[in-house]
């Protein structure tokens, strides 16, 4: 008998401008101490779906319209508030994707973590408190009798997680519903955070709810797959099944969203295009206090026609070096020839010919465009400003950027905020390429777009990188999409270089023990042993 | 589709549009906008309209109720209330409007600057605003009231010299926030100077919580003359101000209470009018609120 | 965290002295002497008040000496009430509004808070308009308006309660802790709103749910701490306005506190007593500023982290 048993499940969402099905009929079992992966782009419903169970979605708007769940002999759908309150944290509890925020931040870590003892088992502050650092110590957290007193701001990102898995812990539940709970973490943490779930789930045999937009992380890790697109289960089964034979049009899709081996032909005779020499770049402390170093003698080259894979974790000083290259920040110390003119000591007068020749593409593509301009006039600024086309050519040229990146003509004079995240990138990258650089730094392009998205845009780079003849400076902290496009990769840490090679030597032979970690974390190895490709 | 296709292609809906359209949907905003353009027309018009004088008595007649040749009654002096009222708006509007004025022409420029230079300017200026702010403005402004007699020029400059600093500081907020944006990057990175900066990026985007603020700063202004009249500190009769006249209908209010209530209810309502305004133009404004 | 406070308390020193030197200053240029009002006096008699009240040195020696005088809390004699001085009538007046003040203040946060985190439950929705319009009856009906029609309609249309005094009739301070309350309810009704309904859309409470924690626990335990931070900073400058609001309420219903004081030496134009009262006023808002900034600094434990490090 399942640990939950879920059947017809419909919740619906009574909006101002209508009824909107978020699940629309979707039947699932989890068992005890298996991992049921729900998949699915962000606004599918898998969220929704989970959180309902419970009784936490907003209500009104929503609304379970139908469907059954059975949980410990029980329909949780049909469970007043009270009742549901004695299931939550208890039998059913969550771990939420962001750590950051899901802590309250003006009570300690104990406070928060002996709560579900108290109010579930009424137990003593004091035996609360001993569970407490009990479990903390469990998901490996350090001194935890005396990191029970920390607020939550002192702990790293990682750290935090294990705290929330701590809390969703506690009260020994049998059912964990992990809403992304590696999506906002560095690599090498999400390989530590998904391994401790994996270890905790076992040695207590609890029934897992892995709710995911990422094929590759719980590739490793699932037992069972569900495809979730608009709200139903386009498909379901067991893992290695989906993976081999897929069924539905849309986990082919997403399966062949996963960046696989470079497609791209490295024929280019190196050729340096850019040239840096021992720069350090820092920033100065907040009201005097000691300046950070983000760049700590940095010397690379970037070769002309050729995609430069930097990767590195959160805080290793990666974005600090694209905006160094362009100038966007100032660097202490240290040189960097563009095509043999030397840049760190120009005024902002004699870079701007310069500026027509590199550029810049950000990740985020609901800050990098002003939202007061429409792609018109996005577009349009940088080919006035540099003379790129007149007056009269302008509209013609306008047009073709919007060709060249795939937008369609007739949204010319639309604004950024009624595009998707998808199209708004293609915008920022139009404005990149309309003065015909040679060089362009992209920084994280598609770490903020759902996974079939993201595909598409990194062909539309790899597209205008062999049509334009561009050079790139690729920025990521994903080793699977820079493995995909880049021809060479530079590893950072800590502002340093670690180690960089081709990306096939890096993949196959990595030096450094830095490097090798980074790449023994990249998830979804059953995905890639699948692909014939060697690693 | 060619160039003379660009006409024909429909325009998208600017972010002031999509403000517009939710602002037009709050009803309480829209009625006190209507007020507030009522209210201000009427003011600006009263010489014309109204068939008594500001300071014209008629002393045997002396207080008389709401009737049809005074329409809200008259005070001791025979003086037609309605007239008063709207000559005092002039005054309470004109306080409203030009102090508001001053603050935010201090404000803005202050904060801008402070905010595109940041670092150390930027922090020795701020730290110059905290210092102000920890100032007794108010006890400052009745000090000046006093010490230079009732100067309506002083006034509106004691009081715009008070309200600047939240000005100040909404504005480099916002500047300090924008300059991190993305998308100010991306215009350094294409060679934009600063003056194509400020203008074409920051300005447009920094403008909505300015004229929030700026509509909420009116009613405070206009509180803070109508507390000084009241005071005897401000304006002073035989000129009307809606503080001056609720302050000589508190002294007859016994006998006459209309002095008091038509007066009050006209400052009251104005004041309402410009903060529902001013609510309704931050809902409909707040990035926040245009995301959903 | 004991850094911040020594520092917070060293910077209102200036701010202080500033005050101090303004008013002084200010008030020496006023034009027309202190005596200019008098009936004329003789020579001789203006030569002795004016060396009385050490008009006859020369400015700078004046501000100096006064400076002296300020540091033993001596804020000289008044020009109007011969014999006394500024400390006396400061001491006098001192208690009533401080009383009067406290009683504005709970009526401000009691009702405020409350008003507020009701409306925050459920906004957009008939439990938050109710409320929520009361304050904003409050904001725009200025304490000079709302003070008379309370007198009129419950002093002298209904005569349930006195319409004037502090203290010597029962239920006399009823009134006027209203009328100065009123507007400070308002706004912190509103500050509560806005800063309870920034908490509730926080992840962090969505996980307080999900523990099974009942819906009162989630917003008294974990909600009111960050949501009503807001309230305490703005305490400060409350207080300050509290204080100028107190010289309205003061004279609608003829209370001896600080307030009338006040107005009445500036309309006396008694200088040393507008200088006295100013320089102690100010003071007292410098002060209450650092309080609640302290306050609200130790309230808030990544601040009060940042400051240890």
């Amino acid at each position: 008998m399942a640990l939950l048993d879920v059947t017809d499940l419909k919740v619906h969402f009574h909006t101002r401008n209508g009824v909107v099905p978020a699940v629309d009929g979707i039947s699932f079992q989890v068992e005890a101490g298996k991992t049921l992966a729900i998949i699915g782009e962000s606004g599918s419903g898998k969220s929704v779906a989970c959180y309902s169970l419970v009784g936490l979605i907003p209500k009104p708007p929503g609304r379970i319209e139908d469907g059954r769940a059975l949980f410990e002999g029980q329909d949780l759908l049909t469970l007043s508030e009270a009742q549901l309150r004695k299931v939550r944290g208890k039998g059913i509890s969550i771990i939420f994707q962001d750590p950051m925020t899901s802590l309250n931040p003006y009570m300690t870590i104990g406070e928060q973590l002996i709560e579900p003892l108290q109010l579930h088992f009424s137990m003593s502050r004091r035996d609360a408190w001993q569970k407490g650092i009990k479990t903390l110590e469990e998901v490996g957290i350090q001194n935890a009798e005396r990191r029970m007193h920390a607020y939550p701001f002192e702990f790293s990102g990682g750290m935090r997680q294990r705290v929330v898995i701590a809390m969703a812990l506690v009260a020994e539940p049998q059912l964990i519903i992990a809403d992304e709970p590696t999506t906002a973490l560095d690599v090498t943490v999400q390989a530590q955070i998904l391994k401790l779930l994996r270890d905790l789930q076992q040695r207590r045999n609890i029934g897992v709810i892995f709710i995911s937009h990422d094929l590759s992380v719980v590739a490793d890790i699932a037992d069972d797959i569900c495809v979730m697109q608009h709200g139903r289960f386009v498909e379901q089964g067991e893992r290695m099944a989906i993976f081999q034979t897929p069924q539905h049009e849309y986990t082919r899709k997403l399966l062949a969203a996963v960046p696989a081996a470079a497609k791209r032909p490295a024929s280019y005779t190196p050729e340096p295009l850019i040239t840096i020499t021992d720069l350090y770049t820092q920033f100065c402390g907040n009201r005097g206090g000691p300046a950070v170093k983000a760049l700590d003698g940095i010397s690379l080259q970037i070769n002309r026609h050729e995609i430069l894979g930097l990767v590195g974790e959160s805080g290793s000083g990666k974005s600090t070096l694209g905006r160094s290259i362009l100038r966007l920040l100032q660097p202490c110390s240290g040189s960097i020839r563009f095509d043999g003119r030397e840049l760190v000591h120009l005024s902002a007068a004699e870079l701007k010919p310069l500026r027509r020749r590199m550029q810049m593409i950000f990740q985020d593509p609901y800050s990098s465009l002003n939202p007061r301009m429409t792609v018109y006039d996005t577009l349009a600024e940088p080919l006035l400003l540099h003379g790129v086309v007149d007056r009269k050519g302008l509209d013609t040229a306008v047009f073709e950027l919007m060709d060249a990146v795939g937008l369609a003509r007739a949204n010319v004079l639309r604004y950024p905020h009624e595009f998707s995240g998808g199209q708004r990138q293609r915008i920022a990258i139009g404005r990149a390429i309309g003065t015909k650089p040679e060089f362009i730094v992209a920084d994280e392009p598609v770490s903020a777009l759902d996974v079939t998205i993201q595909a598409q845009i990194l062909d539309l780079l790899l597209d205008l990188v062999a049509r334009f003849n561009l050079s790139m400076l690729f920025i990521s902290h994903d080793l699977a999409v820079v493995r995909y496009l880049a021809d060479r990769i530079v590893v950072m840490k800590a502002g340093k270089l670690v180690e960089s090679g081709t990306t096939h030597d890096m993949f196959t032979s990595p030096q450094q023990s830095y490097t090798q970690a980074l790449l023994a974390a990249i998830p979804g190895r059953v995905l890639r042993d699948l692909d014939d490709s060697p690693l | 589709m060619t160039t003379a296709d660009l006409q024909v292609i429909p325009r998208g809906v600017s972010l002031w549009q999509d403000a517009w359209t939710r602002l037009r949907k709050n009803k309480l905003a829209m009625a006190g906008l209507v007020f507030l353009l009522l209210i201000t027309l009427l003011c600006l018009l009263t010489p014309w309209l109204v068939a008594y004088g500001y300071e014209q008595q008629d002393l045997r007649l002396g207080a008389v109720p709401p009737s049809a040749d005074h329409w809200l009654g008259t005070d001791t002096f025979g003086r037609d209330q309605l007239t008063r009222i709207l000559y005092g708006g002039r005054m309470s509007l004109a306080v409203g409007f030009i102090a508001t004025a001053v603050a935010l022409l201090i404000g803005v420029t202050y904060g801008a600057i402070a905010g595109y230079a940041g670092g150390r300017i930027d922090n020795a200026m701020m730290r110059l605003v905290d210092m102000l702010y920890a100032l007794p403005f108010m006890i400052f402004i009745i000090l000046l009231m006093v010490v230079f007699g009732r100067n309506l020029l002083l006034l509106f400059l004691a009081i715009g010299a008070v309200e600047w600093l939240t000005m100040a500081r909404i504005v480099r907020g916002q500047i300090l926030s924008l300059r991190q944006q993305e998308f100010v990057e991306a215009a350094v990175s294409l060679g934009l100077g600063p003056v194509a900066i400020v203008w074409r990026h920051l300005i447009p985007n920094a403008l909505g919580p300015v004229i929030v603020y700026t509509t909420l700063t009116i009613p405070n202004v206009m509180l803070l003359e109508a507390l000084l009249s009241f005071l005897g500190l401000g304006v002073q009769a035989p000129a009307a101000s809606w503080g001056l006249l609720i302050s000589s209908g508190v002294e007859t209010m016994e006998e006459y209470p209309w002095l008091l209530i038509f007066p009050g209810l006209t400052l009251t309502l104005s004041l309402f009018a410009l903060n529902f305004l001013g609510d309704g133009l931050r809902d409909a404004l707040d990035p926040r609120t245009a995301k959903d | 965290m004991w850094r911040f406070t020594v520092l917070r308390v060293l910077q209102a020193i200036p701010v202080i002295l500033t005050v101090i030197t303004l008013t002084f200053f200010l008030i020496r240029a006023a034009p027309g002497g202190p005596f200019s009002s008098e009936k004329a006096v003789s020579p001789q008699v203006q030569a002795a008040l004016e060396a009385r009240y050490r008009l006859d040195q020369p400015i700078l020696q004046q501000y100096f000496s006064y400076l002296a005088d300020l540091a033993h809390g001596d804020l000289g004699p008044t020009f109007r009430y011969p014999g006394r001085t500024v400390d006396e009538l400061i001491l006098d007046g001192l208690p009533i509004t401080a009383e009067l003040g406290f009683y504005a203040l709970m009526i401000a946060l009691v009702l405020g808070v409350t008003a507020g985190v009701v409306a925050s439950l459920k906004p957009n929705t008939l439990q938050d308009y109710v409320p929520m319009g009361a304050a904003m009856v409050g904001i725009c009906m200025p304490s000079f308006l709302l003070g008379p029609l309370l007198v009129l309609v419950f002093g002298i249309w209904l005569q349930w309660l006195p319409v004037s005094g502090w203290g010597s009739t029962p239920g006399d301070k009823l009134l006027p802790s209203i009328t100065l309350g009123a507007m400070y309810a308002g706004y912190i009704a509103r500050l509560s709103r806005a800063g309870m309904l920034e908490v509730l859309s926080q992840d962090y409470l969505r996980t307080a749910r999900a523990k099974g924690l009942p819906e009162y626990v989630v917003i008294l335990k974990h909600a009111l701490r960050g949501g009503l931070l807001p309230v305490v900073s703005y305490l400060g400058p409350a207080f300050a306005y509290l204080l100028s609001g107190s010289f309205v309420v003061e004279t609608i219903f003829q209370i001896p506190g600080l307030g009338r004081f006040y107005i009445q030496a500036a309309f006396n134009r008694d200088y040393t007593m507008i200088l006295g009262t100013t320089v102690f006023l100010a003071t007292l808002i410098v002060v209450f500023n650092l309080l609640s900034d302290i306050a609200a600094t130790w309230l808030n434990p990544r601040l009060r982290y940042q400051y240890k490090q």
